[in-house]
């Protein structure tokens, strides 16, 4: 049995990092939310637009994700600031936050008196809050605790050659330890979802799969878009991808060879342990902050063109097998697997590095992410604002 | 041994991802299913893009990782380069 150095969690889940998390509860308080956490080394401002003016299902993804961003294994306690007026309370958060068993505090700009006086009192709380979590050290916890999180972007032929491929066998690897993979990006499964349907563990993911697949064709049809002609990217298609399917069964690879074990919707918490699957957009940062809300500590993300992507509080290992990338983007790009594209590797070793890296980076080691501060935030939602 | 300068991931695919440009004129030996063929350039490869390994005709599906990835919109020749310009997505050969 595989295990990392983790911190444990009262819920009996296990985080890779100890973040002080604050979360504006609407755009109107996030420039406050920001100062309260500006310069303390381990709290984090979640750079949140949302909380007023979204609606039905919109209104319920916001709360999802900021609550289980609020949630996530990875944080030590989180402070809500709120305006006061909004749609989503900072009460309602904070509830949501502390039924999973999370230290949570508010506080609301129209109560307290204002910005300046919210920010002195969010201060104080954060500073308390960081002196409780350094009390907090790691502890060897089981690989199979973790949810890895599994994306690419920016991909060109490198991709479905390589680092996907051996991404899909540090999965494989993980899943085989009792962990979670969550796959996603469902409009880059369309011309592949045949292969995942076959591949799920009852009919009804299966069929959830095919419908999604269609759902996301059809949404941009109603809109007037054709899916197929934006996707591929421009930066994809001189990579050499050609088509939507080419690019979409080049990117399953990294789910590896797991059976299908659920579907679950944008920014929701996975049920199942195994391979997982979450109806997102492709979207890079709307996927990787809908994974995170859903309970990911630590994500792989493969990339052909180069991406600088990161999350505010996961951290996001880069991947890719375009040796010219992985020179030009040194500061951006983790890992290399160009011995694999040109045959001077085998999968089985290339993905067992990925899953070494994985288990030295859940217990400490920092991605090039984490160290350029990259903490991309953006919230999936269905329909205009109000 | 030589590095292969092409891969085929699949032996039903009909097309090889090129890890070098291919300049036209050229042959490339190609492994398919352990035998190895000699496929002639007839246009250049970038790096990372596809060439025919048969002739596919008009309609047909385009095949790489043993799946289907596309329809090619007019009839192309062994050892051309398949791209955008002669292949398209969707099921019908045409838009989705």
């Amino acid at each position: 049995m595989t295990t990392f150095q983790g911190f444990r969690r009262a819920d009996g889940r296990a985080g890779t990092r100890n973040h002080v998390l604050v979360i504006p509860s609407v755009g109107c308080s996030q420039v406050c939310a920001q100062a309260i956490a500006r310069g303390f080394r381990g709290a984090v401002c979640l750079p949140n637009v949302f909380g007023c003016g979204q609606m039905g299902e919109d209104r319920a993804i916001v709360r999802r994700t900021l609550a289980g961003f609020g949630a996530n294994p990875n944080v030590f306690s989180v402070l809500i600031v709120g305006n006061g007026c909004e749609e989503l309370s900072a009460g309602e958060l904070a509830g949501d936050i502390a039924r999973a068993g999370k230290p949570v505090e508010a506080l609301v700009i129209q109560e307290a008196g204002g910005t300046r006086k919210t920010t002195a009192q969010g201060r104080k709380v954060v500073a308390e809050m960081l002196r409780q979590a350094a009390r907090l050290g790691r502890e060897p916890i089981p690989a199979g605790a973790l949810v890895l999180g599994t994306e690419c972007g920016g991909s060109d032929y490198t991709s479905g050659l390589a680092s996907n491929p051996a991404l899909g066998f540090a999965s494989d690897m993980l899943v085989a330890e009792g962990g979670t993979v969550i796959l996603s990006e469902t409009p880059e499964i369309i011309g592949a979802e045949h292969l995942l349907a076959a591949r799920a563990r009852t009919k009804k993911t299966a069929r959830q799969i095919i419908d999604a697949a269609a759902w996301w064709e059809q949404r941009a049809i109603a809109s007037g878009q054709n899916i197929r002609e934006g996707n591929p990217a421009p930066g994809n298609i001189a990579g050499g991808i050609s088509t939507l399917e080419e690019k979409s069964l080049g990117c399953i690879y990294k789910a590896g060879t797991a059976p299908l074990e659920e579907l679950v919707g944008y920014a929701s918490r996975p049920a199942k342990k195994g391979l997982v699957y979450m109806d997102t957009p492709a979207h890079d940062i709307e996927q990787l902050t809908g994974m995170v809300a859903g309970g990911a500590q630590i994500v792989a993300f493969t990339t052909g063109r180069g991406t600088p992507c990161g999350s505010p509080i996961a951290p996001v290992i880069k991947i890719t097998a375009n040796r010219q990338t992985f020179l030009a983007m040194r500061d951006n790009i983790d890992m290399d697997m160009d011995r694999l594209l040109k045959g001077r590797e085998t999968l089985a070793l290339a993905g067992k590095r990925i899953f070494d890296e994985i288990i030295a980076i859940a217990s400490g080691k920092l991605t090039k992410s984490e160290k350029l501060g990259q903490g991309d935030f953006a919230i999936f939602k269905m329909n205009p604002d109000i | 041994m030589a590095q292969a300068k092409v891969i085929v991931i699949n032996g039903k695919d009909n097309v090889a991802t090129a890890l070098d440009r291919l300049e036209k004129g050229t042959t490339v030996s190609v492994d398919v299913k352990g035998r190895t063929e000699k496929i002639g350039v007839l246009s250049e490869i970038p790096k990372g893009h596809k060439v025919a390994l048969k002739a596919i005709a008009k309609g047909e599906a385009v095949i790489k990782y043993g799946e289907t990835i596309g329809r090619a919109v007019t009839r192309i020749a062994q050892g051309e380069h398949v791209h955008i310009h002669n292949l398209t997505s969707g099921p019908k050969g045409g838009k989705a």
